[in-house]
């Protein structure tokens, strides 16, 4: 593994399971012997408002936040999140973005439009981005709300750990009986 | 065995391997996970107190009868606890007290972002500033260490980026300690005027002590780099210095009240410059000035918001960098300005009241009723937002009475009629009960609603006395809302099924036209704890007139296609408000025929 710092930015809408992706993958790092330091919004912010998770591994990590412009993986659960935190990524970074609508209330008011195009956009402004369908693959695994795995299999994928640390690291953190659909998911995701 | 925790984990674990035994707070982001986390440790007493003021009092008792004792609350808890603290440091305490302050600078889930580290100069008390979970872990021993040896409570402040940051720590195993003997002592804990003035003095010649301690403590060390620049920082300021300014040296102050005389002397004559990094208010930088010592801070650095590595880079990092390019690598670094420039034009996305949320239709009904509402803290604060707009104030937990009734005092009584107070069941028992006292004893003509979801929502669900269970979710007696409020004297208490719009009109239509204070009680449990059969409403499309009324409810399962409503089944959980709004009855539960 590389001697420097990886920073991944995980971000969607408050609900869609930010927080449970990123702590799968900060358990997989520890796993691989790596300082981890992960940072989450709690409290009002995560009331249907735009949330993210900051997580920093490498050989020595000081932050718990990053900034702009240095994110190497940007995992976004939602089209307009993805746009709006995209300033964070290095410019040979990866965008890993979610084909989802999840208009805000302004938008649902009336009072502003949901961006057109968005994605068409981010691909003149990204040099590595996949796009991805989890919700569709969610509802594949068997339960909607696995789209967060999904998307986190197709990060796994990217990044320089073992395929039996992820599964261990998902089978710590989701309770037992949704661990046969996660796994589903997650397989899902890493085959994109 | 090294674990991936966050800060309050970590303190958590750190208090009750140091031999803790009681442990008290209120609910309150940042702070809430720690007395969630020492409930399940078997040898903890842990409890939910009505409010930070009766949770420090719980703990000066354990102190004072021998127990290690830990009250947590956040940055505005302790406004709330100041009473009690005030005198604490007077009193000191027997066995080891750990205060935790939880701040939140940047404001994520709070009403200010006031910096508490001043609490502790106020008090001269300790102040230990971490800046990660194994500091907070190592810091909340030696705190209680702290407590004991110099007799004081300690007060160990965290910040939103360390109580809720992972980072990994080291376990180790619990030191059992046996209670200390309890000694009566009125000169020491009844603060009689005589014995407090007598008291001070101690508190005197404990600060110097203090000072002493400061100068040797490994809580202070010097980090010797370049010596051309130096910077002294605390806390999660640390982290980002150390990002933002790699080869400067640093002095860590881990013990941020008192400050180390001598040290700083040392290390500011060291370098040839000195900069002070710190969140928030130049506390520790008016403290070394005041010592006639030359640094430099919050000319360059923000007294609001967070910092972060790239606000250091852009600020300290830019004169540091005419002084060697190499000591601040980012500072040219003007990414962070292009990213909020960008974000601001993209439409927002603030936090909103989930769908099915039994506090949406509470405040439709005020704001088609155009009342002034004295609002509360809780997730109902978000009444205040688009669309529904519907809150005039909020100021602190439980002021939503005292506005009530101050509006009427200045305005007069005709005016109290278009003024409700809105608060939650929680904040109702945590400081609501005073003020309608007030209300009650002194002739008001107020209205409260109480918005009884049955649970703390905002930071979490936490229980609280109306709930019926303890932290622990041991069966509790169950604080009786209707029954409180006719003991303090209100006649007129009306119960409204929070989802019955026609039933909550006609009731706050009743009250707020009455003589004399009344009360209702609003009471549907929170949309998010309802775990049984869920259905959905639909919009026939037949019927909908697209006027887009129900959209005035500001559900987040409800949209307009341009022509007609629609309603995401996903989202949905069949509250019906927007069925009972919608003037066509274009909107009907599933499976249910119109």
């Amino acid at each position: 593994m590389s001697n420097k710092v990886t920073n991944v930015l995980l971000v969607g809408v408050g609900g869609q399971g930010t927080i449970l992706a990123g702590r799968v993958l900060a358990r997989t790092a520890v796993a691989a012997g790596v300082e981890v330091k992960v940072s989450d919004i709690h409290g009002m912010a995560q009331r249907g408002g735009s949330v993210v998770t900051q997580l920093r591994f490498g050989p020595r990590v000081y932050a718990p936040v990053m900034t702009p412009g240095t994110a190497d993986y940007l995992v976004a659960f939602e089209k307009l999140e993805a746009r709006r935190w995209l300033p964070y990524l290095k410019a040979d970074g990866m965008l890993i973005v979610n084909d989802q609508e999840l208009p805000p209330l302004p938008v649902l008011t009336g009072a502003a439009a949901y961006p057109a195009n968005l994605l068409a956009e981010m691909e003149e402004l990204v040099k590595r981005m996949l796009v991805i369908d989890a919700v569709s693959l969610a509802r594949q695994a068997g339960n909607v709300k696995t789209a967060n795995i999904v998307l986190l299999g197709a990060l796994a994928k990217q990044l320089p750990f073992d395929r039996e640390s992820w599964e261990a690291a998902l089978a710590a953190s989701v309770p037992q009986r949704f661990l046969e659909v996660n796994q589903k998911a997650f397989q899902l995701g890493w085959e994109q | 065995m090294k674990e991936l925790l966050i800060g309050n984990h970590a303190l958590a674990r750190g208090a009750w391997e140091a031999g803790l035994r009681v442990a008290t707070a209120y609910p309150g982001t940042p702070s809430t996970e720690i007395i969630e986390a020492l409930a399940g440790y078997p040898e903890v007493y842990a409890e939910w107190a009505p409010n930070e003021k009766v949770a420090l009092e719980v703990a000066i008792g354990a102190a004072i009868g021998g127990a290690r004792s830990l009250a947590a609350m956040k940055h505005v808890g302790l406004n709330v606890a100041a009473d009690p603290f005030m005198t604490l440091a007077y009193t000191g305490v027997n066995a080891g007290l750990v205060l935790v302050s939880a701040d939140d600078p940047g404001l994520f889930s709070s009403q200010n972002e006031q910096d508490n580290r001043f609490y502790a100069r106020m008090a001269q008390i300790p102040c230990l500033e971490p800046a990660d979970s194994q500091e907070v872990k190592d810091m909340t021993a030696l705190a209680f260490k702290l407590s004991e040896e110099y007799d004081t409570p300690v007060l160990l402040r965290l910040t939103t980026r360390i109580a809720h940051a992972y980072s990994l720590v080291e376990l180790g195993e619990r030191r059992e300690l046996p209670l200390r003997d309890y000694v009566k002592d009125p000169s020491k804990y009844v603060m009689l005027p005589v014995y407090g003035k007598a008291r001070h003095y101690v508190v005197e010649e404990r600060r110097r002590r203090l000072e002493a301690f400061a100068e040797t403590t490994s809580l202070n060390r010097i980090e010797w780099a370049d010596r051309r620049v130096g910077v002294i920082t605390a806390g999660v300021a640390y982290q980002y210095v150390k990002e933002a300014l790699p080869g400067v040296s640093v002095l860590k102050l881990g013990l941020t009240y008192p400050l180390p005389d001598k040290l700083l002397k040392e290390f500011i004559a060291a370098v040839d410059i000195c900069y002070v990094v710190e969140e928030l208010e130049p506390f520790l930088e008016e403290q070394i000035r005041a010592r006639g010592l030359k640094v430099t801070g919050k000319e360059l650095l923000p007294r609001v918001d967070e910092l972060n590595p790239a606000i250091v880079a852009r600020t300290v990092g830019k004169q540091v960098a005419a002084v060697e390019p190499q000591l601040a690598p980012a500072a040219g670094d003007e990414k962070q300005d292009a990213a909020a420039t960008e974000a601001s034009e993209l439409p927002a996305r603030p936090p909103l009241m989930c769908p099915g949320c039994p506090h949406r239709g509470i405040f439709y009904t005020l704001k088609k009723l155009q009342l002034v509402v004295a609002g509360d803290i809780g997730c109902y604060t978000l009444g205040a937002t688009a669309p529904l707009k519907a809150m005039d104030t909020c100021i602190c937990m439980g002021a939503s009475l005292g506005v009530a009734m101050g509006l009427e005092k200045a305005r007069g009584a005709d005016f109290s009629r278009q003024v409700v107070a809105v608060i939650g069941d929680s904040t109702f028992l945590h400081s609501g009960m005073t003020g309608l006292l007030d209300m009650v004893y002194n002739g008001g003509n107020g209205t409260l609603i109480i918005l009884d979801n049955g649970t703390t929502a905002m930071t979490g669900h936490q229980q609280h006395p109306g709930t019926g269970f303890t932290v622990a979710m041991k069966p509790a007696p169950k604080a009786d809302l209707e029954q409180i409020v006719r003991a303090l004297g209100v006649e007129r208490v009306q119960l409204v099924d929070s989802y019955d719009l026609e039933a909550v009109e006609k009731a706050v239509k009743e009250e707020t036209t009455a003589a004399g204070p009344s009360v209702i009680i609003a009471r549907r449990p929170c949309a998010l704890l309802e775990k049984g059969v869920k259905t959905s409403c639909a919009v026939d499309e037949l019927s909908c007139l697209g006027c887009e009324e129900c959209l005035e409810l500001g559900c987040p399962a409800l949209s307009f296609n341009g022509e007609q409503a629609v309603i995401d089944p996903l989202q949905c959980n069949g509250c019906t408000l927007c069925a009972q709004v919608c003037p066509a009855q274009a909107i009907v539960k599933a499976g249910e025929a119109k």
